[in-house]
């Protein structure tokens, strides 16, 4: 099966609706579409926060995230998937990243968009840092997301090496 | 042998750069012992890389582990667990 796919690492504000809707416009083969879009909260444990800037590691994050499209598209009969994921100051409210994808049924579409999802967690090279009112601090990874990952157990990415 | 280091979030603010290119010392052959000889470079190294358990590396922009020879690599990045999403 051909999967259409776009990875996208920018700065810019994005807007989910109108990128998911690309993945079903002109085409009758779809019929489930996921969207997940991971937002800005406005407290980061408990406290406000003003801001999260986003690092990443230009190249990598590209070639990373394509490596989980890719493995993606081989476990499940995908028709389409986007990862767009932002870099730099995010205030709360703003998305920061989103992840669809699309298929004939459901169950590939859900099981997919949790699949790239856990693995952008815990292998794509970004890092988050929160604007506090006493200062910046850098946001720690979870063991929950590192074991959420795991249970894939893929071929794929850094696991290769283990 | 020069080979460029990449260095992000408060890897790269402990060692108070984002990146510079080094040769790599005969007797230095993996990931892991580029940490050790690098935690000995002075006080910004030892505080980036004193504890080499919490750090992660790439070797020319895909994941490694430290006990992977550093071999004919180009770029080795190091980074704390990553955060995205």
């Amino acid at each position: 099966m051909t999967t259409t796919s776009l990875v996208r690492i920018q700065r810019e504000p994005f807007d989910a609706a109108t990128e998911a809707g690309k993945l079903t416009r002109g085409r009758t083969d779809v019929g489930a579409l996921v969207t997940f879009t991971g937002v800005c909260r406005g407290a980061e444990a408990g406290e406000p926060i003003a801001a999260l800037t986003l690092e990443h590691y230009p190249g990598m994050a590209e070639a990373e995230i394509e490596r989980y499209v890719a493995e993606a598209a081989e476990r499940w009969p995908l028709l389409g998937v986007t990862v767009i994921h932002r870099h730099g100051r995010i205030v709360p409210g703003e998305d920061i990243m989103m992840v669809a994808t699309a298929s004939s049924h459901r169950q590939a579409a859900f099981a997919a968009a949790e699949f790239l999802m856990d693995y952008l967690k815990t292998c794509a090279p970004f890092w988050k840092q929160v604007e506090k009112a006493d200062g910046k601090i850098w946001v720690d990874a979870k063991t929950t997301d590192d074991v959420a990952a795991e249970r894939w157990a893929v071929t794929a990415g850094r696991h290769a090496a283990e | 042998m020069t080979i460029k280091l990449r260095y992000f979030a408060w890897v790269r603010e402990r060692v108070g750069k984002p990146d510079e290119d080094i040769e790599v010392p005969s007797g230095v052959a993996t990931v892991g012992e580029l940490m050790v000889w690098l935690a000995s470079r002075g006080e910004e190294y030892a505080h980036a890389f004193g504890n080499p358990k919490v750090i992660r590396a790439a070797i020319d922009r895909s994941h490694v582990k430290p006990q992977t020879p550093i071999g004919k690599a180009s770029e080795i990045a190091f980074f704390p667990p990553m955060t995205g999403g």
